[in-house]
Formats: C-alpha cells, structure tokens, sequence
C-alpha cells in the first residue's frame, strides 16, 4: 500500500486528533518549557525567554528555608496517612457490605455513603467550619459527655487529624467500589465447596474471600504511591489558617502561597518543579509495580 | 446460597447491619445538621440550638440568597461553565480517543502519539508556569480559562479509548470494505456503541466542572467573574457575607449561619439530582477503565 493509498482512508484519523493535541500542547507541554523560570529571575514582563538566568539559585534558597523540611513531612504524614486509613477502611467497609445479605439494603448503604465523594472541598468545607468551630455541634455534643471543647481546626494537635478523617469521610466510601468489583469477581462454588467441607463463615471470608481479593488490595497499594505528594490540596487550602501552618502547610498550599499571593513566581516555580520531578518518578515506578505485580496496564 | 444458622453468626450478622446503618447515618449527619439549620430563624441557629430538625422554621434564608444578584451571577457562570465545558471536553475526548484506539497499522505514529498524550498525564508543569501560560494567552477573566486548560482529560481520554477497542472489529470493517469513511465508523458505530462510557464521562466531567473553584480563584481577578464555588469560597471560608449584596437590614433578621447553609445547600442540590443517573453508571464506568486487567 502506497503512502497515497492509505492517506486516502486515514487522513481522517490526523484531522481528528488535531484538536486534541494542541489543546494538549498549549495547557500541558507549554507549561513544562516554563519550568525554566525555576532558573531564571523570572519577570512577568520580559517572559519565559526574555528573564535572567541564575542557576541553581532558586533550589538552593528554598533548601535553605526552615519551611523546607516542614512542608515535605506534612505532606508525607498527612497523604500518607490517609492512603492507609482509606484503603484498610475501604477494605473492611467491602468485606462487610459483602456479608450483607440483603440486597435492598446494601444499595441504599451504598448510595449513602458515596455520596460525600461527589461533593466538593468548598461545601464539605463550609460544613466542616460549621459543625467543628468552637460553639459548633460537636464541641457541643462532646460537651455533653464532659470533654472540653477543642479547636479542630485551629490546633496544631488536632488539624492532621481533622484533615485525615474529613478526607476519610469524603473518599473511602468511593474507595470500596473498585474492592465490591472485585468480590463480586470470586467465583461462589468455591464457597459452597468450602462450606461443605465444614469451613465457618470466618475463615471462608480468611481463606477465600480475602485471598480473592488480594490482587485489586495489591494493585491499589501499589498505584498509591503515585499519591504520595498529594495530600489534599483543595481541602488543605480550604481548612487550614497560619494558626496551623506548623502541622498543615503543604507543598501544594506553600507553592500557592509564595507563588499566587506574594507573586514570587520563580521560588515557587522551583518547588513546583521539585515535587513535579519527584512526583513524576513516583508514578512511573507505581505503575511499573503494578504491572509486575499486578499485571496491570493503563495502554 | 449458604445459610449459616449457628447463634455467632446470626449476631455478627445483626451487628453488622446495625454498624453499617450508623456509618451510613453518620456520613450524612453533617450535611442533615447543616439544611436544618438553614432552614431555622435567626435566634436558634445563631444560638447553636439547631441540631438535625430547624427549630423557628423559615424559608426566608432560602428567599434571601435565590434573592442575592451576586448569588445568582455565579450560579448563572457555573450553569454556563457546565454546558460548554463538558460538551467541549466529551468532543475533544471522543475525537482523541477514536484514532487512538486504531492498531498501529490503520493509524500510523498511533505510539508516538499515544506517548505524548500519556506523558503529558504524568509530568505535571505545575501550579505557577500553567498559571503564568493562561495568563500570557490573555485569558485571565474570561470562561475560557475555566474550561479550556482541562478541555482534554487525558486519563478519560484513555478510559475511552479502552473501551473504543471492545468493539468489535468485525462491525468496523465490513463498514469499511462498504466504503465508509472514519467518520461515519465514528459516528454510526462507535458512538452509539459506546453510550454507557460517553455517558460516565459526560457525568463525571459536568460533576467536575460544577465542583471546580480553584481555577476561578485564581484566573479570576474580579470577584465578579467568580463561578459559584469559588463565590462560596469568599462567603463560606473567608466568612465575607457582605459579599451576598443582601441588604443589611435583612441581615439582621437572619443568621450568618442559616445563609451559609442555604448557600452550602444550594450548591448541592444539583448533584443530588444528577446523582441516581452518576450512580447507575459509574459503578461500570470505574470497571471500563481503572481495574482493566
């Protein structure tokens, strides 16, 4: 077949992916040639060409600054700690829909709890100020058992804690979907042998509908080390306040501040650019694990 | 079907449905606590009375904010962001998907494009050089900026095109020998085909939209360009409630509280509606794409 001959049928093909690249080349690879403001002294008016160079300059400042090592542990205790806790939640919740028999109710469960994943940071946020400010209703109902008031959301103590069960509460009903795929997946005949056998419901949810689902709990835990250093950066922008910077300023919320508030565009461009370098690593090798252990692709 | 009768598991049985119902319940308990209070008189909510029933019942904070130009403004660039956005994005998306799914030999470069698109998922250029591109195509202040530099969703672009290659390849090419065009393939085969997927997306893609406030934060310097979660942002976080534009002396008959639930209400009432259609179909649509094995 002559190149005329198959441009003759496919030419429609390039006509059609056109539009997506550019969109593709305009709003993501243009952004990765501005990373170079990282080493410039970048100023709006003279561009990503026309600013200075300066090296390494930028890197070093912003490994110089105490928020450094501050913004990097927030970031891994806060993401990781959800990681955890949604996906050992996500797995109990699945195991404990499964056992339940009826099916009515299981949808309606369902239909509850998946609910608060569709809603964004803003409105749970604006529930969230309300029901944990000082005089909100769960100071008042702690109040009722005799503890004292706490500041959720103002404390250095409590703010992680407070970021990790509202995100916990906003993902890990979503979360359980992928696992009652999966439990839906293990063949029943296998439970019937097993009960025959004389195997108790316990050790056939040990033995049978665990194993069954290790593959997806695998796959999962593996595809969450891409998530890393995403701690949640709607939600933190939207909860935090410099009261609790110490334990709740993230990459995300410090680039914001330093580069979109006080207008330090190559700072922030080079912390950007850090977590963007390692972030990318992290999903790469995610992927590479979750194909060899998982045997999953995206392509 | 086994049944277990011994007395252990007839309890774990009970305990579960009664841990279940509480979990469920407590999952909604925040969003119940904060529609009774918009629905309470000025004293008991100011006052922290309200629990999960309005106490002085009153519709007139509802009034006040459906009342509210400023309210209305941002819903009204919310509505317009959800229409053209996901319907650009569903055209980009079912366009880069269709050639995508084509073998390397009906679409030639089909693995040098397919790695510049999955490249471009993952290497992110960050907050500040995208902020900085929007800004220098002049699109600061505009709804452009809001749909534009997400128009194509590369992951659901993959999603898409998984699902572009299950059909069957028999259809395509009988259609083809007839002297059918990419085009009509495209149009008569695959999109009809493909519904169920289209339709997740679509869903996905107009939650998304309705739920973004952080572009409009950013890209918007005037707070009359404000889409309504990012205008919820400067009433609800930052407490500015003279940003509603209500009159001061309707103020003083109402509570902060109440007006921001109503506010906070409002906003989700429209994913409460589309939500019996999300649910029916994302449960497959995460299987089409996420756990393909």
């Amino acid at each position: 077949m002559t190149f005329k001959q198959y441009m003759k049928r496919a030419w429609p093909l390039y006509v059609m992916i056109v539009p997506g690249l550019i969109f593709v080349l305009l709003f993501r690879y243009y952004p990765m040639y501005g990373v170079v403001i990282a080493f410039q002294d970048f100023s709006p008016a003279k561009g990503f060409a026309g600013s200075p160079w300066i090296g390494w300059e930028n890197f070093e400042f912003f490994f110089s600054l105490p928020e450094f090592g501050r913004i990097f542990s927030n970031t891994l205790i806060i993401s990781i700690s959800k990681i955890v806790a949604d996906q050992v939640g996500a797995v109990i919740l699945a195991l404990l829909l499964n056992e339940a028999r009826r099916i009515l109710f299981r949808r309606t469960i369902q239909t509850l709890i998946y609910l608060p994943h569709f809603l964004s940071w803003i409105v749970l946020g604006g529930i969230l100020l309300d029901i944990l400010s000082a005089g909100g209703i769960l100071n008042q109902a702690i109040g009722a058992l005799g503890i004292k008031p706490q500041l959720w959301l103002g404390s250095n103590d409590w703010f992680r804690g407070t970021v990790i069960s509202s995100g916990f509460w906003k993902n890990v009903g979503f979360s359980t979907i992928v696992y009652l795929a999966a439990l839906t997946a293990i063949n029943p005949v296998l439970h019937e042998a097993a009960a025959i056998d004389g195997a108790g419901r316990f050790r056939r949810i040990w033995h049978i509908t665990l194993p069954g689902i290790r593959p997806t709990i695998v796959l999962l835990a593996a595809l969450s080390l891409g998530d890393v250093l995403q701690a949640g950066f709607e939600q933190i922008l939207t909860l935090y306040s410099p009261a609790v910077y110490r334990s709740g300023d993230i990459i995300d919320t410090f680039v914001y501040r330093v580069g979109l508030i006080s207008a330090q565009y190559s700072l922030a461009g080079a912390v950007g650019l850090f977590k963007s370098f390692i972030g990318f690593g992290l999903i790469v090798l995610s992927y590479w694990l979750a194909d060899r252990y998982a045997g999953y692709r995206i392509l | 079907m086994i049944r277990d009768r011994n007395w252990f598991s007839r309890l774990f049985d009970g305990a579960n449905y009664i841990f279940l119902t509480l979990f469920a319940v407590l999952c909604l308990l925040p969003l119940i606590h904060i529609f009774a209070v918009s629905l309470s008189g000025r004293a008991p909510a100011t006052a922290g009375f309200v629990s999960f029933w309005p106490i002085d019942f009153t519709l007139e904070n509802y009034e006040q904010v459906m009342g509210s130009r400023n309210f209305l403004r941002s819903l009204a660039i919310s509505v317009a962001r959800v229409l053209t956005g996901t319907s650009l994005s569903m055209i980009l998306v079912i366009l880069t998907a269709y050639p995508l799914s084509k073998t390397p030999r009906v679409f030639r470069g089909r693995t040098i494009f397919i790695w510049f698109f999955v490249f471009a998922m993952l290497f992110d250029g960050g907050l500040i050089p995208s902020f900085l591109v929007v800004r220098s195509l002049g699109l600061l202040n505009t709804l452009g900026a809001l749909i534009l530099p997400n128009a194509v969703p590369i992951f659901s672009v993959i999603l898409m095109m998984n699902f572009f290659r299950d059909v069957p390849k028999e259809l395509e090419e009988s259609a083809l020998i007839d002297g059918a065009s990419h085009w009509r393939v495209l149009w008569h085969i695959y999109i009809p085909l493909s519904l169920p997927a289209i339709a997740t997306l679509t869903l996905f893609s107009a939650v998304n939209h309705w739920n973004a406030w952080f572009d409009g934060l950013i890209y918007m310097t005037d707070t009359a360009n404000y889409p309504m979660q990012t205008f919820l942002r400067t009433v609800i976080v930052t407490l500015d409630l003279t940003q509603v534009g209500i009159n001061p002396q309707d103020l003083q008959r109402l509570s902060d509280r109440a007006i921001r639930g109503a506010q906070i209400i409002v906003a989700t009432v429209p994913i409460l509606i589309v939500y019996p259609f999300l649910q029916r179909y994302f449960i497959s649509g995460i299987k089409l794409g996420a756990v393909k094995e």
